[in-house]
């Protein structure tokens, strides 16, 4: 039921050892990547012609687009599924959701080597509409877009502007049709992505069914950020928790896990791949770790006793982002293999960017709740 | 309790649909050679690995010595392809390695250049039409003035060709391209017109085919003649005894076909070249897309549910609410 | 002229350099260049200084059979030393059909009496294919068989040498459909020989082979073939001077063209170095410096040190190219190649490491924010 909840700013100190820390982390982010901008990628990462993507895509894009689905699960449960109860946790994963897209975009950026010619993706004449990044790109861009105008009431909130934000309403739900259809274009694509690589993915991960593999771990990654967030915030900045609510949340992300373990498991043994994963191989192993991750939640939050427990649940969610982050670092990482004898690890630089990158989303995120109405109004304790 | 179950049921039936059209998605075949392809035909027994194509292709690319020969070096000796190197030529050892073409104790050259794919997975991958394929001579070209450097067909070759210049601040991607620059002087694939032995011959690829499968049906020893340089070009054959092959054109059938077609005495897979299936890899993934996306008619349908659906939940909340005044968000 | 050979009265060498007629640093400058040629080191120069101090010269008796006779002539050409003027005073030459003035039985005899005189002691040098068709009767000295001959001279000779490729392979007199049965040396003696291929054959290869023997009393190391290692343990493209033409693909197409008249390398026209063992390229002939010989005046090589390729193969038909082994070098079909860091695998674990920890302590502090609003959460809706 989607009631009217009033939501305030945070307020309080911007300035904090947690903030600096964070904007430390940030510059030197940002050094990195001017030197990389004047002397060329491979002056600050370790990609190379056997590992042309590294961690700034398969981590910043991929897993950090996923992490970022927190605004598309709730607006699926809350606009599509028509499950109000859940509304006080849309704006501060749709938050969540606005900066890693946005950031997973300027990673994008980041990693594109002619940069300058991006905006060939959008026009006739380049763009190329069979290609799988092409969709891709396409959606995720109009995604940020539809996402800003999703969150543009906060600030007209803010700004105190509410004739405009009326006849905003009004159209909104239009946009938020397509904050749902996008999300589900881009992520199952991103999956996509890797059938064009043929025998160069392990069959432990090369499928027909990595758009469908990579769709429902964005959902289940969406559900597993909301928790995973309004757990830190509740831990973070002081505030009661919110955990009868997101209890009912898990119960969702609960089936919606076992509904994609069985696919997972039933696609492996269907193409008679599982035979790979007891080979004494990195790859065997990285996926025992991937499997471990999304079947413990199983176990853990079996009981309706079980999910009513905060830490449990906090934990289960953190286990599922885990377990998000294997399957995209295993599809185009470690189960990537161009032959040719080519090795690759991240350089310390550019993991910097990458926690760099992290850290500014953290910062930006703290300043915004602290200053914008984004997060429900509680009688401080 | 209902409501778990339906949603359960909503997501099985949501998923179900895309796991159907997965397993459908078989909607594009191989795409077709051009009847006037250019190409290249390799004989491994014939290379006597002087590099002679190394370094003419360097010479007419304008490429500078190899990052792998090292800083200032006396000579170019590189690893493997890379965005300065489109051409190389390495061997493959076994044992003493003392007899040349010869599986165990043996050696034998393989050329590693564009193998110009019918139906490439890095025009298929590229998003900005920056890999081409030429719908008469079948030449796969790059184009730097539309790339965005983003390297998926650097990942998603399977030949592992298209190479990035990672070390450059204005980086571009390099890969032969047949020489088709040289082709308006009337000359062709340097490779080919330099080769000494006539290994690296150049020509249409029906004729290429053609020659190919005549010296399969040669005996081992039995005295024929080999062309050098331009197939049906001036006459630079030298006769020589055939050597014993193995019994496959790689590049006849793989991934589609390709243009660069290759004969050797020692098994492929030992020369880098393992053994691939016909269907493309870029047929698999457009074919996918194709059956998701084709028209977009299938996200028009589901934006048109959820723009329904949403609409219906918001004016179902305006109403309970009974006011629209303060905002829904 | 003819003394018994080795009788240990030295002279000096200023006795010798007298004996020569030539300056002792002219015999001096001999010795050196012989022992290069040899491929000894410097010190091997005394040696060679002081085997020639020895007054006595060995005799060589010199056979001729289906020759052309250029091997002799190549040696006429020999300058240093001469042939007049060192080694016909070096050794004792009692029988060559050339050189000598004499004629007829009278030469057949004073080779018989060498031979006696001399028996097991003479080098036996022969110069020409032997027919063995017919009983040998396609060529006869002095009505003699060539064998007959031959395995009459070979029999109490010190050692035989084979000069020249109709003598070392058959040569040219062999070729196909070889008429007459013309053989080698070993071939006709069933035992391998010094052989020193070649058409003609760098003097100079057979003179160092003469001098080792003299010096060191044994011939020089040889390969399977009986070829001196010092001279035909390499091939000519492994020597040649336009090598880099070949390795950067730079190659005459027609006799004339630009790249003939540039120098280029001669691979398609036919030139056989790749497969064909000699040191052409590195002594040259006429003495006149490396590039006199074949490949260096813009004629391919056409392997006529070669059994199977000299007077075989076409002279313009590709040769082979004899890698006996891939150069070390050379890339592999798989090489190791990218970056993996260490520093980047420690920084990743301490991430890892501070995020399970933090995570923990997160979940901690969850339970004990849990306990103290459980009575909230009974609630089914969250209020404001």
């Amino acid at each position: 039921m989607a009631n009217a909840h009033a939501v305030a700013p945070l307020g309080g100190r911007l300035v904090t050892p947690v903030t600096v820390v964070l904007a430390g982390l940030t510059a030197i982010a940002g050094v990195i990547l001017l030197i990389r901008f004047f002397f060329g990628i491979g002056a600050v990462t370790n990609v190379n012609d056997g590992f042309p993507w590294g961690i700034w895509i398969a981590y910043d894009v991929m897993v950090g687009s996923a992490l970022a689905c927190g605004g598309y699960a709730m607006a699926l449960l809350v606009y599509i599924f028509n499950r109000g109860e859940y509304h006080p946790l849309v704006r501060p994963a749709l938050l969540a959701s606005l900066f890693g897209y946005t950031l997973a975009g300027a990673s994008v950026i980041f990693d594109l080597g002619r940069w300058w010619n991006v905006w060939h993706i959008f026009w006739p004449g380049y763009a190329q509409i069979n290609s799988v990044m092409f969709e891709v790109a396409v959606c995720i861009t109009a995604y940020i877009v539809v996402m800003w105008i999703e969150f543009s009431p906060v600030f007209l909130e803010k700004l105190g502007m509410k004739d405009v934000k009326r006849k905003l309403n009004k159209l909104l739900f239009f946009f938020i049709a397509l904050g749902v259809l996008l999300p589900s274009m881009h992520q199952s694509s991103l999956g996509s992505l890797l059938v064009v690589f043929g025998y160069q993915v392990h069959p432990l991960w090369q499928t027909m069914l990595l758009p469908l593999l990579f769709l429902m771990t964005a959902i289940l990654l969406g559900f597993a950020v909301v928790i995973f967030e309004a757990s830190l915030v509740s831990v973070g900045f002081k505030r009661p928790g919110e955990t009868s609510i997101l209890a009912r949340l898990s119960r969702i992300m609960y089936w919606t896990l076992a509904a994609y373990m069985a696919v997972r498991v039933g696609d492996l043994v269907w193409r008679g791949a599982l035979g790979a994963a007891f080979a004494p191989t990195l790859e065997a192993l990285m996926f025992w770790i991937e499997m471990l991750a999304f079947s413990a939640p199983l176990v853990l939050l079996a009981s309706e006793s079980s999910r009513a427990r905060a830490s449990r649940l906090f934990v289960s969610a953190v286990l599922l982002m885990l377990g998000g982050f294997m399957l995209r670092i295993n599809g185009f990482l470690v189960g990537y293999e161009t032959g040719s004898g080519y090795h690759y690890f991240p350089s310390v630089p550019e993991l910097l960017v990458t926690i760099g990158l992290v850290a500014f989303e953290i910062l930006a995120y703290i300043v915004f709740v602290r200053m914008l109405p984004v997060l429900p109004k509680h009688a401080t304790h | 309790m209902n409501i778990n179950r339906r949603d359960f049921l909503k997501g099985a039936l949501a998923g179900g649909a895309l796991l159907g059209m997965g397993a459908e998605a078989e909607a594009r075949p191989n795409k077709t050679m051009p009847p006037q392809a250019l190409g290249l035909l390799f004989d491994s027994a014939l290379c006597i690995g002087c590099k002679a194509c190394v370094a003419a292709c360097k010479r007419v690319n304008g490429l500078p010595p190899d990052p792998t020969s090292g800083d200032d070096p006396m000579w170019d000796a590189p690893l493997d392809m890379s965005a300065y190197t489109y051409n190389v030529i390495k061997v493959y050892k076994s044992g003493t390695a003392v007899h040349k073409d010869q599986e165990t104790d043996g050696y034998a050259f393989m050329k590693q250049s564009c193998l110009h794919c019918v139906d490439p997975s890095c025009v298929s991958a590229c998003p900005v039409s920056a890999m081409l394929k030429d719908p008469v001579t079948g030449i796969v070209s790059y184009d730097a003035g539309a790339c965005i450097g983003c390297r998926y067909c650097v990942a998603a070759c399977p030949f592992g060709v298209p190479r990035f210049e990672y070390d450059k601040a204005l980086p571009k991607i390099g890969k032969c391209e047949l020489c088709r620059h040289r082709m308006a002087d009337g000359h062709y694939a340097a490779c080919a017109e330099v080769c000494p032995t006539g290994a690296t011959l150049y020509g249409k690829v029906t004729d290429l085919m053609t020659e190919a499968r005549r010296r399969l049906a040669l005996k081992p020893g039995e005295k024929t003649v080999f062309p050098r340089g331009e197939l049906g070009g001036p006459d630079q054959s030298y006769s020589a005894p055939a050597p014993k092959y193995i019994p496959q054109v790689y590049g006849e059938k793989e991934l589609g076909g390709t243009q660069m077609i290759k004969l050797a005495s020692v098994p492929f897979d030992k020369l880098g070249h393992r053994p691939l299936p016909e269907r493309s890899y870029a047929s698999i993934s457009e074919g996918l897309q194709h059956t998701l996306y084709s028209y977009l008619i299938l996200p028009a349908a589901v934006l048109g549910v959820l723009g329904v659906v949403a609409k219906r939940n918001a004016k179902h909340d305006d109403d309970d609410d009974g006011s629209a005044g303060r905002g829904r968000k | 002229m003819n003394e018994i050979i080795f009788d240990l009265e030295t002279g000096s060498d200023a006795g010798v350099a007298e004996r020569l007629g030539i300056s002792r640093r002219e015999f001096l400058k001999f010795c050196a260049a012989t022992a290069a040629t040899l491929g000894l080191p410097a010190s091997a120069e005394a040696a060679i200084a002081k085997a020639m101090e020895s007054a006595k010269r060995p005799s060589v008796i010199w056979l001729h059979f289906q020759e052309c006779t250029g091997c002799t002539e190549s040696l006429l050409r020999a300058e240093h030393p001469t042939l007049d003027k060192l080694i016909l005073d070096v050794i004792s030459l009692d029988y060559h059909e050339t050189l000598f003035a004499a004629a007829g039985h009278q030469v057949e005899a004073a080779r018989k009496a060498a031979m006696k005189a001399n028996k097991g002691k003479y080098v036996l040098v022969v110069e020409g294919a032997i027919p063995v068709k017919d009983k040998g009767i396609y060529c006869k000295i002095g009505g003699q068989t060539a064998v007959d001959m031959l395995k009459e001279c070979a029999a109490d000779a010190a050692a035989v040498i084979a000069i020249g490729s109709c003598a070392s392979w058959g040569g040219m007199p062999a070729t196909d459909p070889n008429p007459t049965g013309a053989s080698s040396v070993a071939e006709v003696l069933g035992k391998p020989v010094v052989t020193i291929p070649g058409c003609p054959p760098n003097p100079y290869n057979f003179l160092a082979t003469v001098v080792h023997f003299l010096t060191f009393g044994s011939l020089p190391a040889v390969d399977a073939l009986g070829r001196p290692l010092f001279a035909y343990s390499r091939l000519i493209h492994e020597n040649c001077e336009r090598r880099a033409h070949f390795d950067a693909g730079r190659f005459a197409i027609e006799f004339g063209d630009e790249g003939h008249r540039k120098g280029y390398c001669l691979y398609k026209l036919g030139c056989k170095g790749p497969e064909t063992y000699a040191n052409c390229p590195v002594i040259g002939f006429g003495d006149v410096g490396e590039v006199s010989w074949p490949v260096g005046c813009g004629h391919p090589c056409i392997g006529c040190t070669e059994k199977g390729v000299g007077f075989t193969k076409p002279i313009h038909a590709l040769a082979k190219v004899k890698n006996i082994e891939p150069p070390a070098s050379y890339p592999g079909i798989s090489e190791d190649q990218g970056k993996v860091s260490l520093g980047g695998a420690a920084l990743l674990a301490a991430v890892a490491g501070a995020a399970a920890g933090a995570a923990i302590h997160v979940a901690k502090k969850l339970d004990k924010n849990d306990g103290g609003t459980k009575s909230e959460g009974k609630k089914p809706r969250a209020e404001p």
